[in-house]
């Protein structure tokens, strides 16, 4: 015996070994009643979702253990449906799981790579053909023809130019401006600074001119929250201070984050919180973030009232609303 | 001959006389199909594909892809007399009047969520037994971009309705667009047509869902089948399976009855889950109107990840010379997604580099016997679970009494920590698996019988194991590390010498192995007993 370490050895494909249906016929038999019953079964479930489909009315609703109260007819079209499907699947697997062949065959394989004189055979080609044109000894087409190739790649970028207006400045911009009121939404009623008792909020947008209605374009800047805590209740430096009005103040309800409206308020802990990515914002100190990846404060909007004692905004909001994007400043 | 059988002759002559088809055929009716449950993971999502197909075509003929405002008149009571876009009545008229419409829906809605959970678990499959290894790294990448490209299509599909879930999510998309630096505002008009939401997004992403995506997958799976069938399937090392050969059953007929039968199967069960489980009830959320959201939000399980890394990402801005760069968006959004799909494209060229190991495979590796492979999948594996898990924060915060801040922290901290934890606890796992594998050669099976000796010992009795399984356990190969000098012949420092040290020290720990089982080794065993 040689020194040499002796790997184990490969004992090569087991024997094959034969089914219960291979040597029994009546096993084999067996399971041709079983795949014929599958078979049989997908008919019946056909059957079924036929049957769903033209009597079972739409608005039937029936008891059934777990699922509770279930619609008749969607429920017998898709079990009629899965049925059909699966029985099918299930008669065809069985078959040929006991009935057709099981021993293993071996197929060769063959490395992809070419033989080494058909791939100088191709180089040779490749470069005869490019020599029949000449592309490199004629420069001037050559780049004629790349300039001509690029310049048509801008065409798509042309064509889908007006895809959009360009943004301008229409992202700084809401409809707010000095004086607008507040109107609930939904509802459109003018707000009192008394409807609004201590600790409710409201949902506003700003008036329109009678006839226009709000655009979801415009919602989707111009919603604003309305939250009334106490006065003494606000940690806020004085300019922020005489934004609000007896307690009442008025955030952007779009989110700084990833603009989603952020609809949860906590009445306890006077907490805004957005429920896509639970950005956090404390309604005592001008809507800070204190949770969460939203990296600014709600854009709080300017209020007070007018001659009527409606809400109205003092002033347009003093920076963009909504999430961030390249051109805003701060 | 039968009058059957001459019918059939004459057809198949008839097209055989004008492509020349016999040839082909008669090769390939008998090509060889390698059996393993695993392999049929890929099937799973290629059927669903075709499910998605069939039941996607059926919705189009009633959905609506218009923002016209109208008024709902449906059979759906809570809902009439409400302000809607059609395209969001058009998906309740599917749910309601159109009769196997909403089973169409929940069938159109499961399948996708099954295509994308095949086409990952097939992913895996083919990462950790190293399929994807030359030759097969083309079929890699066009797996990477189906992956891709059928998230985008899950996106698009669940945005299509115009509910108020949809439209959040659709909002959250118009976000990343907009954070973009420099081009952002603007490619967030063009894609919008001006500002959100607009009219024509839907209409848009309803011919990309329905029309060039569709188109795209097609092409790309028949290339990626196209390729299974010429470079032929792997198989699993075992007796008698060398890189030479392919062990398996014909296509004709069982695997045409097994796989065909297979597609039925996946059928039925999607037809099942779409009777019986309601999914995505676009009615209980009412129409989309960018002032209101619904409490737990979630997108579908394959963007959830993305939405649990932009969850946990820092509140982090820059505001530099008068413009805006938003971190906390790009950070989770763009440039960690962009790391994680690159990173899995390039896979099979970063590990061949770093083992210099430019053969071809068609044996499949066991995991464990490729430690450093298995960990780096694990490693990746936890990252994205992770980010999965804080997809779900607020879900598994109100279920489970936690507060959302525990929630988040807790991911923020296992993201980082819990990847490289995964990794170190998998190597060393799949180095023990292989120390249990020569083991189980050398002193075989433990029979669970005790005997005592004459001397008072008691010993378990072991029994050998059969030639088929040692084969099994030893047939992989041990590579060892490159060797890769600092100085070429000459002496001299080598250009590179810091890309050289980084290989090396990659290639050293993929070769890291218990070595296998011999059979002089179990002979010299034997000799001492």
């Amino acid at each position: 015996m040689s020194n040499e370490i002796e790997p184990i050895k490969d004992p090569g494909l087991p024997a094959h070994v034969h089914r219960r249906t291979d040597t029994d016929p009546k096993a084999a038999q067996r399971a041709e009643r079983q795949v014929a019953i599958l078979f049989i079964l997908s008919a019946l479930g056909t059957l079924l979702m036929i049957y769903a489909y033209i009597f079972i009315d739409q608005d039937l609703f029936i008891f059934i253990p777990v699922l509770g109260d279930t619609n008749a007819h969607q429920i017998a079209l898709g079990m009629g449906m899965a049925i059909a499907l699966f029985c099918i699947g299930a008669g065809a697997i069985h078959w040929a799981k006991t009935l057709m062949p099981d021993e293993e065959v071996i197929a060769q394989r063959h490395e992809f790579k070419s033989d080494e004189d058909d791939r100088k055979e191709f180089v040779k080609t490749a470069k005869a053909g490019a020599a029949a044109a000449g592309l490199g000894r004629r420069p001037l087409i050559k780049r004629s023809l790349g300039a001509a190739l690029g310049l048509v790649g801008v065409t798509p970028l042309l064509l889908l130019r007006d895809l959009g207006p360009l943004p301008e400045d229409s992202l700084t911009k809401t409809s707010w401006k000095a004086g607008t009121r507040l109107v609930t939404d939904p509802g459109d009623r003018p707000i009192r600074a008394e409807d609004l008792e201590v600790g409710a909020v409201a949902q506003t947008l700003p008036e329109l001119p009678a006839g226009e209605h709000h655009t979801l374009n415009n919602i989707a800047k111009d919603a604003v929250l309305l939250i009334r805590l106490r006065p003494e209740e606000f940690n806020l430096d004085a300019e922020r201070l005489s934004w609000t009005y007896e307690g009442i103040i008025a955030f952007s309800k779009i989110c700084s984050h990833m603009g989603c409206a952020v609809a949860l308020y906590e009445q306890q802990t006077k907490h805004l919180l957005c429920p896509c990515h639970q950005s956090t914002f404390d309604v005592t100190r001008a809507a800070k973030v204190i949770f969460g990846p939203a990296a600014r404060p709600l854009p709080q909007l300017a209020i007070t009232v007018d001659e009527e004692g409606y809400l109205i905004a003092q002033s347009p909001f003093n920076e963009p609303v909504g999430p961030s994007f390249w051109e805003r400043s701060s | 001959m039968t009058a059957r059988e001459r019918i059939a002759g004459n057809v198949a002559g008839y097209v055989d006389d004008r492509t020349g088809a016999a040839k082909w055929m008669k090769k390939n009716l008998n090509k060889v199909f390698p059996d393993h449950w695993s392999f049929l993971l890929g099937e799973i999502a290629l059927y669903s594909f075709v499910i998605l197909l069939l039941s996607g075509t059926f919705l189009t003929f009633w959905f609506d892809p218009s923002m016209r405002e109208v008024v709902y008149e449906g059979s759906y009571v809570p809902l009439q007399g409400v302000e809607m876009s059609a395209a969001y009545a058009s998906a309740l008229d599917i749910s309601f009047e159109v009769r196997g419409g909403l089973l169409m829906r929940q069938i159109h809605h499961w399948a996708a969520l099954i295509f994308m959970v095949g086409i990952v678990v097939h992913l895996l499959r083919v990462y950790f037994t190293g399929a994807f290894r030359k030759p097969r790294e083309f079929n890699w990448i066009i797996g990477v971009g189906l992956l891709t490209l059928g998230i985008v299509e899950g996106f698009l599909g669940y945005s299509l309705p115009d509910d108020l879930l949809s439209g959040t999510g659709i909002r959250i998309a118009e976000a990343i667009i907009q954070a973009l630096p420099v081009v952002g505002s603007y490619l967030a008009f063009f894609a919008f047509g001006g500002e959100f939401p607009g009219t024509t997004f839907i209409p848009r992403i309803y011919t990309v869902h329905i029309l060039l995506l569709p188109g795209i997958f097609l092409a790309l799976i028949t290339v990626h089948l196209m390729l299974v069938w010429y470079q032929k399937h792997t198989q699993f090392p075992g007796p008698g399976r060398t890189e030479k050969n392919v062990v398996g059953y014909p296509l004709l007929p069982v695997y045409m009855a097994k796989a065909g039968g297979f597609f039925f199967i996946v059928f039925g069960v999607t037809a099942f889950l779409g009777a019986v489980a309601s999914i995505n009830p676009i009615w209980l959320y009412g129409p989309y109107t960018p002032g209101q959201v619904s409490a737990g939000s979630q997108p579908d399980w394959y963007m959830g990840w993305l939405d649990g890394l932009v969850r946990m990402a820092p509140p982090l801005e820059s505001y530099i010379f008068g413009y805006t760069i938003s971190w906390n968006i790009l950070i989770p959004g763009l440039i960690l997604p962009g790391i994680m799909f690159t990173g899995l494209a390039l896979y099979p060229f970063i590990e061949s580099w770093a083992t210099g190991d430019k053969r071809e495979h068609h044996l499949l590796d066991r995991p464990r016997n490729a430690p450093n492979r298995t960990a780096i999948g694990a490693m990746a594996l936890t990252f994205t679970l992770v980010s999965l898990i804080n997809g779900g924060n607020d879900i598994i915060a109100t279920t489970f009494d936690l507060t959302i801040n525990q929630m988040m922290w807790f991911s923020r901290i296992a993201i980082v920590v819990l990847p490289p934890i995964a990794f170190v606890v998998t190597k060393r796992l799949c180095l023990s698996l292989q120390r249990a594998d020569r083991d189980l050669v050398l002193h075989g099976r433990e029979t669970g019988r005790l005997v005592r000796m004459p001397s008072g010992e008691f010993v378990e009795v072991h029994e050998p194991i059969s030639p088929e399984k040692a084969w099994l356990l030893t047939s992989h190969e041990q590579l060892a590390p490159l060797e890769l000098s600092d100085l070429d012949a000459a002496g001299v420092r080598r250009p590179g010498a810091l890309k050289n040290k980084l290989r090396a020290r990659i290639s050293r720990a993929a070769a890291v192995a218990v070595p296998k089982a011999t059979e002089t080794e179990r002979r010299e065993l034997e000799g001492h007993h």
